[in-house]
């Protein structure tokens, strides 16, 4: 029997695949762009104005730059929140209602707790928004683990639930004096610190450390190594005595609660309190994003940035030429759908 | 608690339930043919946002229930091209429709809220014309609410005694057999999406144009995930569906029962209600679930060389 | 039997018979099929009659299932003509070859285990109304089914069936959808020796209605008891086509070969054994099998080291089960399991596999690998607490490699550490499990249906494998189909049926036949049945 030569290391990080890879998301860019004109000329607007309009209130100021990155951080973090998972074969969809619950228990803890001071506090809000969003994927990760149901529909289901859950505690307990749908404004000892003079806080340094331990854990360590067994193959991995169900609820846990890190991180850093129906489908688009950027870390990255420059773009578009953000939605599925369709310039091989 | 809250809680569920139902039963026949359809709900909104425009703009809530019918249709088709030709993994693909059918649904229904729509005649179920007229109105059906409970039946015998759903059913255990046995199994998947999409449009249309006779942005408030939860509650069989989708009413009018009694709990509570409730119906039929399903649910389709 | 017209040898064109010549139903000219890798048929000449059992014998990987599926319309032949009754066709799908009258029996069944054995075969029914009468067509099936003694319940669902009775199953579609030649994929592979001859039986009574029959087969015995003719493929080529007159072991061997085949080295552990502790004793115990899981009860097993125990049966009964269960992936509902002398009931898989036990299964793509890692990674899989350092933080891949070189020295084989896993032949992915497994010298090692569908020189140095870890004093769990492989490797063999051990043998003492009857659940005969 022939058997085959060896082949050397696999190229590493600047190689070929690397650049096989930036062409990919450069291409994913042009394919934005080239939609969302027809999207913008469908609706009745000029695309390339609105497309120079978005690039110049984007890019073209330093007040752009960081309204696109306040934009960003919160889904880079759900997009990690749903990659580690995804490593294993778990379908993390319930990331929006791991980030009202991370929320909800952080804005417990900024109420609470106000005589802490902002050394002690914060950290404390941390915990507690991981908490949160820990207990909420433990649930579709335990039932899926015990073998009862799919962890995809139930994490959908919860999603809803949490959302009424935080309009509950709101309405009921938490309401600021003036406004019955938010909380008061939290104590500034409870707020994230910001950057020079920018909406960019301490978050921003939370979705990088998460990006570059993913990267790590994922690449370097022996969980890692396991994790992606279990992803390529449960069977088999589980023969090998990987314990399939100690890893699905510990890895949806830690998906659920780097999501409440996100929520946490909205309540006390960009809001200042606690809004009913605050997120606008930051949960959903780090699911697309991670989906996009086929769970890879540094394609988060990137991803997450073209969608936030998007997303902040098209905040403006609504303001100055009427476009609906309804539009945005449809871009940004439309970009996962032909991801998905895997024209063959984005075919890569499953990770 | 009057009687007259109580019959209209009935008659409240009833309506509500048919949509869910047509949605529930074209999920079945998708799923009896492998197929996930998560982005339900995005179809749904659609279905609903082009319902009310056409049958606003022609006054004529018959051709707006055919355009979301059609609608229904169509998007699924697109959900299709993903994950049959393309191949490509049913939940994402199932999600990123969820996505465009928010936000497609948003541009077209745009115009169109508050528009006035045509009411669709309705009928008094024989036999009830003796009782006041206060309570006739409220079990006055439409013909969309007359034709569900036999849709499921002609559901069900389509799939269990035509060839047609033969072939379909073998599409979903094992579609590497039914093409040895001289099938096309892409083909029957697409036929299997439209007709969904086809039940899907019917139960948007009835929420849309007869029962809240207007469009507002995601008005269908989850039943698409509902509908998929009772898929699995009724394993798989458009019977059972009934059942399903009546204990599931049953417990939305209870909830609303319990509103209009002046129970003071929290709206947001027993908003949460349903969800919470498909959860733990799910997981109490957990066990029996997978010896259930179509095999090949969820699985893709590779085809031979 | 033999079919009536003299036998044309196939390597130079038949010339017609002006006497009573019969046309071959089927004729094969000059098929080739050529893969990336390797050339599957390599110009195959073969002539099928009406009335005769045909068998195409050849080991893993001769071709055969290549030229069936070139027959049946999953492949297209690169090269080479094919005529059906007397007009040259090409086929291009299976619905098409039956449109022609050519069936195929695969070797896992293609039933749907969900539907009822009714509506199985109503999918095959070429004129299937669009209103399906199911009663009608159960009426055409059970005229045959009592023609052909092919008797079966109709209106349950195949997954409540016997494997045997599945079988009939699928013949009767075969027959049903028109087929006139039948070819049966290793039929017997999963059945015991007289359900063996009870097929035999049926198949006798197609070909005397005039049935082609192509047995694709590698088992000798069967082939001299019941072929007409005889076709054998090696490495892609017909080498030889004889009647079964001319034919006989040796002779088969030698055209299936073309060389000695090496024997193992075996020698039979003498009597006598030291009495140490059983490297697995099971106590009474009993699981819950759920959906088509077969529930064990009453099990009471031990095997000791240095000794190799066999399990026989069917597939189905049990024999899955039980080595999962001493794996861990099944739990025992109740009784108890002690490993090396220490109770061990509740315990993890990783534990297990940390005392020292190797389990190594079938379908290694499948079951034992991750398909797109690569070899080193995978073979890494199995003891990560061995490399991982800083607390999990990394790993050590110098040390996987080293004691990666170690267990290929060992086997005196060499791997391509980098390509992925799936890159290999399963040849070789099973010999990559079984250095992973037997790499670091097991205490005991649960061996599961482990040459199922391996070519002959891999299945041997498996075998060899597994004794030579039995000198070093290893327990072993044997569980094979291949009677013979357990007759040979085992000092002590169980049989299972029904989830229970209904017999246990040392092999000297006891025959394939008295074995079979056990596994089929029909008291033994005593012994001397032939």
């Amino acid at each position: 029997m022939a058997q085959p030569t060896e082949t050397p290391k696999r190229k590493t990080f600047m190689g070929q695949k690397t650049i096989t890879a930036a062409l990919r998301y450069i291409l994913m860019l042009l394919l934005s762009l080239v939609l969302f004109g027809i999207i913008l000329a469908l609706a009745g607007k000029n695309p390339i104005q609105a497309t120079i309009d978005i690039f110049r209130s984007t890019l073209g100021s330093s007040y752009g730059i960081s309204e696109v990155i306040v934009a960003m951080v919160p889904m880079v973090i759900t997009a990690v929140a749903v990659a580690i998972p995804s490593r294993a074969g778990l379908i993390n969809v319930g990331v929006e209602g791991q980030l009202y619950m991370g929320a909800c228990l952080a804005t417990w803890g900024a109420l609470t707790f106000t005589q802490l001071p902002a050394w002690a506090l914060l950290p404390l809000l941390i915990a507690l928004g991981m908490l949160g969003g820990a207990f909420w994927a433990f649930i579709p990760g335990f039932l899926k683990a015990i073998g009862l149901v799919n962890e995809t529909i139930t994490s959908l289901l919860l999603n809803l639930v949490a959302v009424n859950i935080t309009a509950f505690l709101i309405f009921g307990f938490w309401h600021g004096p003036m406004d019955t749908n938010k909380t008061a404004s939290f104590i500034p000892a409870a707020r994230l610190p910001t950057f020079f003079g920018t909406r960019i806080d301490l978050s921003l340094v939370f979705a990088l450390a998460l990006l570059w331990l993913f990267w790590y854990l994922m690449k370097y360590s022996r969980w890692g190594l396991e994790i992606r067994a279990i992803g390529g193959n449960p069977q088999a991995a589980r023969r090998n005595g990987i314990p399939l169900k100690a890893y699905q609820v510990t890895l949806m846990s830690l998906g659920g609660a780097i999501a409440g890190i996100a929520g946490m991180s909205l309540v006390s850093g960009y809001y200042g309190l606690l809004l009913a129906n605050f997120s606008t489908g930051y949960g959903y688009m780090g699911f697309l994003i991670s989906w996009l950027s086929f769970g890879n870390p540094v394609g988060i990255l990137l991803v997450s940035f073209l969608v936030a420059m998007i997303t902040t773009g098209g905040n403006l578009l609504q303001l100055t030429q009427g476009v609906p953000y309804a539009v945005i939605n449809i871009l940004l599925a439309l970009s996962l759908y032909i991801v998905m369709a895997r024209p063959k310039f984005f075919k890569e091989a499953k990770q | 608690m009057t009687l007259l809250a109580i019959f209209g809680v009935i008659s409240s569920a009833i309506y509500s339930g048919t949509s869910l139902l047509y949605a529930t039963l074209g999920e079945v026949v998708g799923e009896r043919a492998g197929i996930v359809n998560l982005g339900l709900e995005g179809i749904l909104l659609v279905s609903a946002a082009s319902g009310v425009a056409v049958a606003g703009m022609t006054n004529n809530p018959y051709l707006g229930i055919m355009a979301a019918m059609l609608a229904g249709g169509l998007m699924n088709l697109m959900f299709g091209y993903l994950v049959i030709t393309r191949k490509a993994n049913q939940l994402a693909s199932g999600l990123s429709m969820m996505f465009f059918g928010f936000g497609l649904s948003a541009l077209i229904g745009r115009d169109f809220v508050g528009v006035k729509i045509t009411a669709l005649p309705k009928l008094l179920l024989p036999g009830l014309s003796s009782l006041p007229r206060l309570y006739t109105s409220l079990f006055r059906f439409d013909f969309l609410i007359i034709l569900v409970v036999p849709m499921a039946f002609l559901i069900w015998w389509l799939l269990f005694r035509t060839r047609w759903g033969l072939v379909l059913r073998a599409v979903g255990e094992n579609a590497d057999i039914a093409f040895a046995s001289g099938r096309n199994p892409l083909w029957m998947r697409y036929q299997a999406l439209f007709l969904s999409g086809l039940l899907a449009g019917m139960g948007a249309a009835h929420l849309a144009i007869v029962y809240t006779m207007s469009w507002t942005q995601y008005m269908t408030g989850g039943i698409g995930f509902i509908a998929v939860a009772l898929v699995i509650f009724s394993k798989w069989h458009p019977l059972r569906a009934i059942a399903g989708v009546l204990i599931f009413s049953g417990a939305v009018a209870f909830q609303l029962l319990l509103q209009a009694s002046g129970v003071q709990v929290s709206p947001f509570l027993l908003n949460s209600i349903p969800y919470v409730l498909t959860i733990i119906v799910l997981i109490a039929w957990g066990g029996n679930r997978k010896q259930s399903a179509p095999a090949s649910l969820g699985r893709v389709y590779q085809g031979t060389e | 039997m033999e079919p009536s017209i003299g036998f044309h040898p196939v390597n130079r064109i038949p010339e017609p018979d002006t006497a009573s010549s019969q046309v071959p139903y089927l004729i094969l000219r000059g098929v080739t099929k050529r893969f990336p890798l390797v050339l599957a048929n390599d110009h195959i000449d073969l002539d099928i009659f009406q009335g005769e059992i045909h068998a195409l014998l050849g080991e893993n990987g001769a071709g055969k299932s290549t030229l069936m599926k070139i027959m049946y319309g999953f492949y297209r032949a690169d090269a080479g003509v094919m005529n059906v009754n007397g007009q040259p066709v090409e086929i291009h799908s299976p619905a098409e070859a039956r449109k022609f009258g050519i069936g195929m029996l695969f070797q896992d069944f293609s039933l749907i285990p969900a539907m009822s054995v009714a509506e199985n075969i109503a999918l095959f029914l070429e004129d299937l109304k669009m209103v399906v009468d199911i009663r009608q067509v159960d009426k055409r099936i059970q005229e045959l089914a009592v023609r052909y003694h092919l008797q079966v319940r109709s209106q349950i669902k195949v997954s409540e069936l016997s494997i045997g009775e599945q079988q009939k199953v699928e013949i009767l579609k075969l027959l049903l959808s028109g087929a006139k030649i039948l070819i049966l994929d290793e039929p017997t592979r999963v059945l015991a020796p007289h359900e063996v001859a009870a097929l035999f039986k049926v198949l006798d009574n197609l070909r005397a209605s005039g049935y082609a029959i192509i047995l694709i087969t590698h088992k000798l015995k069967e082939v001299l008891d019941c072929a007409d003719r005889i076709t054998i493929l090696r490495g892609g080529c017909v080498t030889g086509s004889l009647l079964r007159s001319e034919a006989s072991e040796k002779k088969l061997l030698d055209l299936m070969f073309g060389k000695e085949m090496p024997g193992l080295s075996t020698q039979r552990r003498a009597a006598g054994k030291d009495r140490l502790d059983p490297v697995l004793e099971l106590r009474d115990v009993e699981t819950h099998g759920e959906g088509a899981e077969t529930s064990l009860k009453e099990i009471n097993l031990k095997i000791f080291p240095g000794e190799i125990v066999g399990v026989a049966g069917i597939s189905g009964n049990g024999q899955k089960e039980l080595g999962d269960l001493v794996l861990g992936m099944i739990s025992c509902a109740r009784g108890e399991k002690l490993l090396f002398g220490k109770e061990a009931t509740q315990i993890s898989i990783r534990e297990v596999r940390r005392q020292g036990v190797a389990f190594i299964p079938e379908n290694p793509l499948v079951m034992a690998t991750i398909p797109w890692m690569t070899v080193l990674e995978n073979l890494a899989l199995t003891r990560p607490w061995r490399y991982a350092i800083r607390g999990g933080l990394s790993v050590n891949w110098g040390s996987v490699k080293k004691d990666v070189q170690a267990g290929l020295e060992k086997m005196a084989y060499k791997l391509p550490l980098y390509a992925p896993a799936r890159s290999l032949s399963g040849g070789n992915l099973q010999r990559m499990v079984i250095i992973r497994e037997l790499g670091l010298d097991p205490r005991f090692i649960i061996a599961s249906y482990m040459t199922r569908g391996l070519d002959v020189q891999s299945t041997i140095a498996a075998r060899q494998a597994l004794l030579d870890a039995r000198q070093a004093g290893a327990g072993v769990l044997l569980i094979s189909e291949d009677l013979e492989e357990i007759f040979t490797l085992s000092d002590r063999l169980i049989v299972l049926y029904g989830g229970r051990i209904v017999g246990e043998f040392v092999p000297e003492e006891t025959d394939i036949y008295q074995v079979g009857y056990l596994m089929t659940g029909s008291s033994s005969e005593n012994g001397a049945t032939h």
